[in-house]
């Protein structure tokens, strides 16, 4: 079965058209691959239904506007795929965290 | 329908917020209408933007009924739109919507236009949503929910 990592970087590759060896475990989604807000909803669609889960992109986002994190927490892919784990992780404990 | 101010449907014939899903009705104006004047000349049949209006307005009536009126839907995407025949004036538009996936601050539709059992058009929508921005705004889309019938009961049931 394939990594956290590599399902994400398929799925960015696949909505936004991005060659795939370009997408890195270290590659800032918005920096370094210069995903947009409109494209990263396609993305966050597929990542939902992929890993059956809902990402709280509304609660990142404020978290960011806040000051409470930094964009790299959410948006570096390794840094997303952790999270994203954490998400299924939640779910599968039937904790759920919310959005 | 009432072009000049974009209202593309006209009353909403079933909501069911437990299914996910919203049926509505909207007349398609007569052939006197200025919209058929370009559209086209001597063969008047319905724009098809304006058709994927009318399953925007439909998918985004299903949002606000979803978030209780509390977040304003807006078009964010418009996938695999598909007019599969022509509509012409006077026709009677059935469309059916559903909701695909429900994110955070997000929304996927897939919508149809039927005139009678034929398939006219249909396309997967995404929507984002946001706190009313305006008070004026919710004060509009209560008047238009009025105007339209949205089932204000099926909220508290939902």
């Amino acid at each position: 079965m394939s990594s956290t990592f590599e399902q994400i970087a398929n799925i960015i590759a696949e909505t936004c058209d991005i060659p795939r060896d370009t997408i890195k475990p270290e590659s800032h989604a918005i920096d370094d691959l210069g995903i947009d807000s409109l494209d990263f909803l396609d993305i966050a669609f597929a990542i939902d239904k992929a890993f059956g889960i809902k990402m709280p992109l509304e609660k990142w986002t404020q978290e960011v506007n806040d000051g409470k994190a930094t964009t790299e927490q959410y948006f570096v892919l390794q840094n997303l795929a952790d999270r994203i784990d954490e998400l299924v992780a939640a779910k599968n404990a039937g904790t759920g965290t919310g959005s | 329908m009432q072009l000049e101010t974009f209202q593309l449907i006209d009353r909403i014939v079933d909501l069911d917020l437990d299914a996910r899903t919203i049926v509505v009705e909207a007349d398609v104006p007569p052939d006197s209408h200025s919209v058929f004047t370009g559209h086209f000349p001597g063969y008047p049949i319905m724009p098809g933007v304006l058709l994927t209006e009318a399953m925007a307005q439909s998918s985004g009536w299903l949002i606000l009924g979803l978030t209780k009126f509390e977040r304003m839907p807006f078009l964010a995407m418009v996938k695999e739109a598909k007019m599969r025949g022509f509509v012409a004036p006077g026709s009677l538009l059935t469309i059916e919507a559903k909701i695909e996936h429900e994110g955070s601050g997000f929304a996927v539709t897939s919508a149809k236009v039927r005139v009678g059992k034929e398939l006219k058009c249909n396309a997967e929508l995404t929507f984002r949503h946001i706190p009313f921005p305006s008070p004026d705004l919710r004060v509009h889309m209560d008047a238009m929910a009025n105007k339209i019938g949205f089932p204000l009961q099926a909220m508290s049931n939902g």
